[in-house]
């Protein structure tokens, strides 16, 4: 579902020899991506049988687990990056989910579908849900049962207290920076948790 | 169709067990599958729980229904491919089926050891293991797998021997035993102990079983090793003959007491008491965490494998939760770690039974290890190269 190019980009976020820990990895490509050509270390986290066996196969260590479940296994602040790739849209509890990801992460990233991209929004003009290559269900059959715009991310983010440290788009493999809650398919969202220290 | 054949091997140099006893010379029962290779890398160590054996996979020759205990798991073209692998079944010390035990003499009297035998632990049982490694020249494992007891095996090899293990795959384990557990081990054992075959351990001699005792104690294992589900889907409240009451107390009526029946017997037939007793002993015992006040996440400082834990979500004598344990403490250490919980509905027997998402991880997993395997080969080559050339320009 995510192409690689998203994943590209989400890799130029993550630092060198970060240890990482990725909610959703689904069949462990990113995190394959991120050891050879970052040299990460880490773990994912999958709910899908064939998921996990996927990861387990190309040695992506991953646990099964149901994320609604919060993430009790995992210390405060063990890992460098958290990341959710397509992963929030998918969750009953997407709040919980990223103040877990700000606990146990240094940072995060989240990315998802950007429900305000103009097609989308022509569409719901023309009063229909949008079907695209992005959004390609229909609303009846859709596992995103959070749907939700670059800009709410951002508002739930600072809901949470959480600081922003980058935030743009995504669409057709390129970042965009310019007005991305209209230009964006995909909303990318890098935060942290931790209180910014003062400069004295 | 693989072809198995029992070997066994003799030690002369004493064991000091756990305990402080110490077993002066014994024999373990072993068996191999497959080819070892030249750099000796491909070792896969398989140790079994509480009735199996050495007889992991294949058959006898000659002999039908004769296949190992986890053959579904371990042959040519299998999860534990023997194609690819060279895997090791071993019987473990005070077991009945090959390796010393208290059916056998106790050297330093003449007779039968009996109620004599040294209590062993898990420990003691991996250290015997690593002899017979020793043996047979095999310095590394691939991989230490075992399910349950053997899971335990499998978690202890890489605290007493971290050096010694590449992969650690646990099924269905726990890294101790809870109160409940203990507990049934404790119904089953007094099941045996107060059988008046028994004769305090020392029956032998007298020609006696404790059979009722052994149908008693493998009654209780049974229903523990099954789920709810699963009991009523195959049994449910069905009767063994026709659909009317018997009005009897101690007649077989319903299908679940047949079939309960049916398992003690056949158990009881090629049992032993002793051994029943010393090895539900050596689970209740095992706790890696207790050296390090219960903190099982510093018991797990030593590790260096890489692990692979599988639970299954209907198994209430392993629940996922006692794997999950692991998988945490494994964490906290930065431990490469990979974990599968199986929605499998047959309760702990799971682990034996051909689950297809079970096998599907299982059979991954061992392919990644494979692939490691192969990777490593060309550096050992060039190692091996090296070692000939410095050799040639010595004078």
């Amino acid at each position: 579902m995510t192409d690689p190019s998203l994943h590209r980009i989400v890799a130029s976020l993550v630092p060198k020899g970060a240890r990482v820990l990725d909610l959703g990895c689904g069949d462990g490509a990113l995190l394959s991506y991120l050891a050879e050509h970052k040299g990460c270390t880490g773990y994912g986290i999958e709910i899908s049988d064939d998921n996990v066996q996927a990861c387990v196969q190309r040695g992506v260590n991953v646990i099964q687990l149901n994320l609604e479940e919060g993430l009790a296994m995992f210390g405060d602040q063990s890992f460098d990056v958290v990341l959710q790739i397509d992963t929030l849209q998918n969750l009953k509890n997407a709040e919980v989910v990223m103040q877990e990801t700000a606990r146990v992460g240094k940072t995060g990233v989240v990315a998802f579908p950007n429900f305000a991209h103009w097609p989308n929004r022509w569409s719901v003009l023309w009063g229909r849900m949008p079907v695209t290559r992005r959004l390609p269900y229909q609303w009846y059959d859709t596992p995103n049962i959070r749907v939700g715009t670059h800009a709410d991310l951002l508002a739930l983010a600072l809901h949470n207290h959480l600081q922003i440290l980058d935030n743009f788009g995504v669409h057709q493999g390129r970042v965009v920076r310019t007005l991305p809650n209209w230009r964006a398919s995909t909303s990318v969202l890098k935060f942290t948790g931790a209180i910014p220290s003062t400069v004295s | 169709m693989l072809i198995a054949s029992p070997e066994s091997m003799h030690f002369d140099a004493p064991l000091t067990l756990q305990s402080g006893a110490v077993l002066r010379q014994y024999r373990l029962a072993y068996e191999t599958y497959g080819q070892l290779n030249a750099q000796k890398s491909n070792a896969v160590l398989v140790c079994h729980a509480l009735n199996a054996s050495h007889h992991v996979a294949g058959v006898y020759e000659g002999q039908t229904h004769s296949e190992g205990w986890w053959d579904t798991m371990v042959g040519p073209g299998k999860p534990v491919n023997t194609d690819e692998f060279f895997v090791i079944g071993v019987n473990n010390l005070g077991s009945c089926f090959g390796s010393t035990g208290p059916m056998h003499d106790n050297p330093d009297t003449g007779r039968i050891y009996g109620a004599d035998f040294p209590v062993v632990t898990v420990e003691d049982w991996v250290h015997a293991q690593a002899r017979l490694l020793d043996q047979l020249g095999i310095r590394q494992l691939a991989a230490v797998l075992g399910g349950s007891l053997g899971g335990m095996q499998a978690l202890s090899w890489t605290l007493q021997y971290p050096e010694r293990v590449s992969h650690a795959v646990v099924v269905a384990s726990a890294p101790n035993l809870n109160a409940e557990n203990i507990a049934f081990n404790e119904v089953a054992r007094r099941a045996i102990v107060t059988d008046p075959d028994f004769h305090g351990g020392n029956f032998y001699a007298k020609g006696v079983v404790p059979k009722r005792g052994l149908r008693i104690a493998r009654m209780i294992g049974h229903i523990t090793y099954l789920s709810d589900d699963v009991m009523n889907e195959k049994f449910g409240r069905q009767l063994r003959e026709g659909l009317d009451l018997k009005y009897s107390t101690q007649e077989v009526e319903f299908q679940i007491e047949s079939y309960l029946r049916y398992q003690g017997d056949k158990f009881a037939e090629y049992f032993d008491a002793n051994t029943y007793l010393l090895i539900t002993r050596a689970l209740d015992y095992f706790d890696p965490a207790k050296a390090c006040g219960g903190d099982l996440s510093q018991a797990f400082q030593k590790a260096r494998a890489k692990f692979l834990l599988v639970s299954f979500t209907t198994d209430w004598r392993f629940s996922p939760q006692r794997s999950r344990e692991i998988v945490k403490a494994l964490l906290d250490n930065r431990c490469e770690v990979s974990y599968a919980e199986i929605d499998a509905p047959h309760g702990h027997d799971a682990f034996l039974l051909t689950d297809a998402r079970y096998m599907a991880v299982m059979h991954g997993y061992f392919q990644g290890i494979q692939k490691e395997l192969k990777q490593e080969e060309p550096k050992h080559q060039k190692l091996q190269e090296a070692q000939a050339q410095k050799g040639d320009e010595r004078p």
